[in-house]
């Protein structure tokens, strides 16, 4: 079977978001929500851009009036490790 | 949207969604209105917890109760809510504290949960990654049928059934004013039309204040931000989630295999502010290694922040309010809204369909406050 990839931290395809936005949930942070796009460890810089597009094609807003999904620090992954370390008293 | 209804809910998480879906099973004309989009508040902000294990007696029968409900779920609602009953595990780090839980296990085994109080050599038995001197921790109490859910997912998955059987569920829609005559509800108006009704149910979450205000009625809610990270997926490592009254940790694996956990923040302030602060991530991941080591070398993904709407007794205000009627509360969940909220509104509906008052709605009435004997529910946590 052939699938278009658009989340590649969830496995989650172009066909999983059309379903999900046919069901129903037409703003990004339901699909987040819904389908867990940008929730992995790339936190959203693969799929939000293609599913920003994908709504666009299938609601018709365009996607200058599509609200983006809250960026979330830490913007890059960081262990517990290093931030439990940060002024640590001997 | 429709003009008119039975009964406007106002608010779109998880009370109020599945408010929605119970009254419409009733067969009342239900319509939702949400501000933004379902689960976008305090619902979709949480820890996804759901705990038993209470000081006041009240808390412990609501949340037993919802337990239940949260079992038949699935099978009720045609959808997966990610519900697993991998326990709680409640550290007690000194003999006050021992004191408190040894009360709260016998007013809990009193209401049929099963709950056992571990030696701190029974402790990684439960949860194998953790160190008992680093938590410095002389026990524990552990209730096995604890648990947690997806927050998303079950609110989708009440919206869905409610929308099946009829209700009407509007995001992206703002309140504009309640309107009242005779001390009685009459109409919601929004920014995209008004709608004719006798019954307002105020789920706003942190918003639920303003809108009380629009009727001139006030609540005793005091927002408080609240934080709380996502780390990288695991294999699966534990199953129980693992609280501490005294550090005010929390922490659990998801089913995914991320790491969710919160601990107060350092400077907590009052407040609507929302953005998340560094102090957090350092106190959290402090805390976080000295209970469980091995995770220091786990990647923190994402970190965010929500709300608690806190009562002066941390309990929720549900119910009419006496000044204006058919003004329905259900707010002030004080960072517990989702695991009580099965029972929340099945006590809801159980009152604006047939004007059933049980006692425990009773005694979470607004009304409470103005009595002097509260009593506090002193099991919190985040």
């Amino acid at each position: 079977m052939k699938r278009s990839i658009v989340c590649r931290c969830e496995d989650i395809s172009e066909e999983d978001v059309i379903q999900a936005i046919e069901e129903g949930y037409t703003d990004i942070e339901e699909l987040r929500k819904k389908l867990r796009i940008g929730m992995g460890p790339c936190q959203g810089r693969v799929c939000i851009q293609l599913v920003t597009r994908i709504l666009e094609r299938k609601t018709g807003r365009k996607i200058s009036k599509i609200q983006l999904p809250t960026v979330r620090p830490p913007l890059v992954p960081v262990s517990l490790g290093t931030l439990a370390s940060e002024n640590d008293e001997k | 949207m429709k003009s008119k209804a039975d009964v406007v809910i106002i608010g779109g998480g998880v009370n109020g969604c599945s408010l929605a879906y119970r009254l419409v099973k009733k067969g009342l004309d239900v319509v939702v209105v949400e501000k933004k989009y379902l689960s976008s508040g305090a619902t979709g902000a949480c820890g996804a917890g759901i705990r038993q294990q209470w000081s006041t007696r009240e808390n412990a029968q609501l949340a037993i109760q919802s337990v239940k409900i949260f079992e038949r779920l699935r099978k009720e609602l045609g959808q997966d809510i990610e519900f697993r009953q991998g326990g709680y595990l409640i550290a007690v780090h000194d003999e006050k504290e021992m004191e408190q839980a040894e009360k709260n296990v016998t007013m809990q085994r009193s209401l049929g949960l099963k709950v056992d109080i571990l030696k701190p050599d029974e402790i990684t038995g439960v949860v194998s990654i953790l160190d008992v001197k680093g938590m410095k921790a002389i026990g524990a109490t552990f209730c096995p049928t604890d648990g947690h859910a997806n927050p998303f997912r079950t609110t989708f998955a009440y919206a869905d059934a409610a929308r099946k059987l009829g209700a009407e569920i509007n995001t992206h829609i703002t309140v504009i004013n309640v309107k009242t005559a005779k001390k009685a509800i009459r109409a919601v108006v929004t920014d995209q039309g008004t709608i004719q009704t006798d019954v307002v149910v105020n789920a706003a979450g942190i918003d639920s204040k303003a809108i009380a205000e629009m009727v001139k009625v006030k609540l005793p809610l005091t927002p408080f931000r609240k934080e709380i990270l996502a780390t990288e997926r695991l294999q699966p490592l534990f199953e129980a989630m693992v609280i501490s009254f005294k550090d005010g940790i929390y922490f659990s694996q998801q089913k995914e295999g991320q790491i969710v956990g919160g601990i107060p923040i350092p400077e907590e302030k009052k407040g609507y502010k929302t953005m998340p602060t560094f102090a957090f991530l350092e106190h959290m991941a402090k805390t976080l290694t000295r209970y469980a080591p091995v995770l220091k070398h786990v990647n923190v993904l994402r970190h965010w922040t929500g709300f608690y709407d806190v009562t002066p007794d941390a309990r929720p205000i549900l119910g009419e309010v006496r000044e204006v009627k058919g003004f329905i509360q259900c707010s002030g969940f004080s960072g517990h809204g989702f695991m009580i909220s099965p029972m929340v509104s099945l006590l809801l509906t159980e009152f604006i369909a047939e004007q059933k008052i049980s006692d425990v709605l009773e005694s979470l009435s607004l009304d409470r406050f103005k009595g002097k004997n509260i009593e506090k529910e002193l099991s919190v946590v985040g």
